[in-house]
């Protein structure tokens, strides 16, 4: 195989820091997975100089993250990378479940329309990440302040009130860094967790999965096709889900009684594919992997001067996709924060709600992801009776079909009672308030969401606020909507009011809104939604 | 609110069509006529609040 993830993407060079004791960086990330990629271009792209550290030089082995749905493809956008992964990406809304040997029932996921991105897109993760590098690229091209370190391992950290210390191992031997901030995004087992010796605590479910990319000319359609207890699978579950380049993801339930190495064999894995595509399907394996999940978290993502992001700060099961997606909503949600505190215009306990608000994420991945698995592991006698109960009764009824969950599908976290919103004392959209992701729609001749992010803003609707506005510093600038120029848009910002005033943070949360423009109760806001007031 | 007082119409009636449900169904299958049953019952009940005060008086009062 000669994948792109056999090729290196950011080979070893030798930096100068290697030949000076010790030198100061405003921000060092570990790890360029996903999520470590996304923090360094976020920031790049506002002028924060930024160093990436990676142990390796490729992209991820393997696809693993596959689904990615719409709230990251926003993030991605703003990231510079939207569009490559949406051009790439398999489309999909259409679910089946299988019970036994019968279809229960088919959904579509088709959600209303008026975004200019799609409830999800399948694309295998090292895609993302290419994407993500050939960005980084592209910044330093433009000469952003951005650096990929390949083979730079993180062997030692040590923290001090103002500072981060970092002892890195290279081809050519060790070096010493320091940085004022340190964001390590190095993955589930985390060795900058361990190094500083942060618990990671939460729920081992016993269970093994075999899971498995494989390339095969098939005429099954673009849907996701879920099995309980199939034939092919007996007592346990399965998945099968189309990736491009004619990829398919199998998913199948083992147990946990297994050999891992014995299962792992093409020889053995071979019958159970076939089993499963029929004895006359064609397909090559890709990559195959066994993986058992845990669903947790650490206590707290930010410990002084070292922020946690993706799965380094909280781990999930599979099923729901929310790893890569919840940690690139982590990421969104730091940097912009990271910026106002580097710039000096905030205080650093704004990098608190950081915590808070995605701690508060976390927890509700966690939640929505242990109801999928205990759904689709039933855990004793009486939750697989009523397990199959529901699946029975939703092939003849409709009404069971909401109970089925073979994965509930990441959806961005409102981040309700956060102390940077401003209570709403209005009556406009549930679904716009404080706390909550601005939703896209279409107006005269752009996405709202192409115009919102990266500074404050205000959304000025049917009323009228100034071009912009300075508030200790910190720029909002103004962006004017006439009602009536687009219905969905007046749907999702009116609802029955005729004029409307929406905050917006940098990550395109709504931070506060009125009815009409009151430039005191803006700045107040403002203060607010950046840990002043 | 959850009604705990009669509200049954043909009491009797009804607790020989619940038992006759079951006649000749082994354990297994009269498990699942069960869960479908309360499925089925709480769909048509449907209030969130009443399903959970029927959940804690299923309890029994210690
Ligand atoms: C088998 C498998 C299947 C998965 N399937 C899905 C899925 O279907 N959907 C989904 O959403 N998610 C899935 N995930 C999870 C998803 O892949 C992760 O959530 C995502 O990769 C997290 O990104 P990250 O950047 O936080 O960490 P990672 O992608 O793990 O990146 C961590 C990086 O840190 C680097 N690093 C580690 N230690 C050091 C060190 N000491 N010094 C320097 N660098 C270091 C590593 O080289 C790596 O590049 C799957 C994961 C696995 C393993």
């Amino acid at each position: 195989m000669t994948k792109i993830f056999e090729t290196p993407l950011y080979p070893y060079t030798r930096s100068p820091d290697q030949d000076v004791s010790r030198i100061r960086h405003p921000v060092v990330v570990i790890g360029a997975g996903p999520v470590g990629l996304a923090a360094a271009i976020d920031l790049a792209q506002q002028d924060v100089p930024v160093i990436v550290l990676d142990d390796n030089d490729k992209v991820s082995f393997g696809s693993r993250a596959i689904c990615f749905a719409k709230r990251p493809l926003e993030i991605l956008d703003r990231l510079g990378c939207g569009d490559p992964m949406v051009n790439k990406g398999v489309t999909w809304n259409t679910g089946k479940v299988f019970f036994g040997k019968r279809e229960t029932y088919k959904f579509d996921l088709q959600a209303d329309a008026g975004h200019k991105r799609p409830a999800f897109i399948n694309l295998q993760q090292y895609y993302l990440e290419e994407y993500l590098v050939n960005r980084v690229r592209e910044l330093e091209a433009e000469g952003k302040p951005i650096e990929i370190r390949g083979r730079n391992k993180v062997s030692a950290i040590a923290r001090h009130d103002d500072q981060v210390t970092l002892e890195i191992d290279t081809p050519e031997g060790p070096y010493n860094l320091e940085a004022e901030w340190l964001i390590a995004c190095d993955g589930a087992n985390s060795p900058t967790r361990r190094m500083l010796g942060f618990d990671f605590v939460g729920r081992i479910f016993e269970d093994n999965f075999l899971i498995a990319d494989v390339i095969m000319e098939a005429d099954f359609p673009s849907e996701r096709w879920f099995w309980f207890d199939p034939p092919f699978n007996k007592g346990q579950s399965a998945l099968l889900h189309k990736q491009p380049d004619g990829v398919w993801r199998i998913d199948l339930q083992l147990g946990w009684d297994i050999d891992i190495e014995r299962e792992k064999r093409p020889e053995n894995v071979i019958p159970r594919l076939r089993a499963m595509l029929g004895e006359d399907a064609r397909f090559d394996l890709e990559w195959v992997s066994i993986y058992t999940f845990q669903c947790r978290r650490m206590e707290n993502f930010r410990h002084g001067r070292v922020l946690f992001a993706g799965d380094s700060a909280h781990q999930v099961s599979p099923f729901g996709a929310r790893g890569a997606n919840s940690g690139l909503q982590d990421t969104d949600n730091l940097i912009w924060k990271l910026k106002l505190v580097l710039d000096g215009k905030a205080p650093d306990t704004l990098l608190d709600t950081y915590d808070a608000e995605r701690v508060y994420g976390a927890e509700e991945n966690i939640l929505n992801s242990s109801r999928s698995t205990d759904f689709i592991t039933p855990k004793s006698d009486i939750s697989r009776i009523f397990r199959d109960a529901v699946l029975d009764l939703a092939e003849q009824h409709e009404f069971a079909r909401p109970l089925v969950n073979s994965g509930r599908l990441s959806v961005p976290c409102v981040y309700d009672g956060s102390s940077l919103n401003t209570p709403d004392e209005t009556t406009l959209p549930e679904d716009t308030r404080p706390g909550a992701p601005a939703l896209d729609a279409p107006l005269a001749d752009f996405w709202l969401l192409d115009a919102l992010g990266n500074h404050f803003q205000l959304l000025a609707i049917g009323t009228d606020a100034p071009d912009f506005l300075d508030v200790d510093g910190i720029r909002v600038e103004t962006l004017r909507v006439a009602p009536g120029e687009s219905p969905t848009f007046d749907d999702r910002y009116l609802g029955e009011k005729s004029s409307a005033i929406y905050l917006m943070r940098p990550d395109q949360h709504v931070a506060a809104r009125w009815v009409e423009y009151d430039e005191a109760a803006v700045r107040n806001a403002v203060l607010r939604a950046t840990a002043q007031a | 609110m959850l009604i705990t007082t009669p509200n049954i119409p043909d009491a009797d009636g009804f607790y020989a069509e619940l038992l006759d449900l079951h006649e000749s169904h082994t354990k297994e299958e009269s498990d699942a006529l069960n869960a479908r049953l309360v499925l089925l019952l709480a769909n048509h009940i449907g209030d969130r609040k009443v399903l959970s005060e029927a959940i804690t008086a299923a309890k029994l009062k210690k």
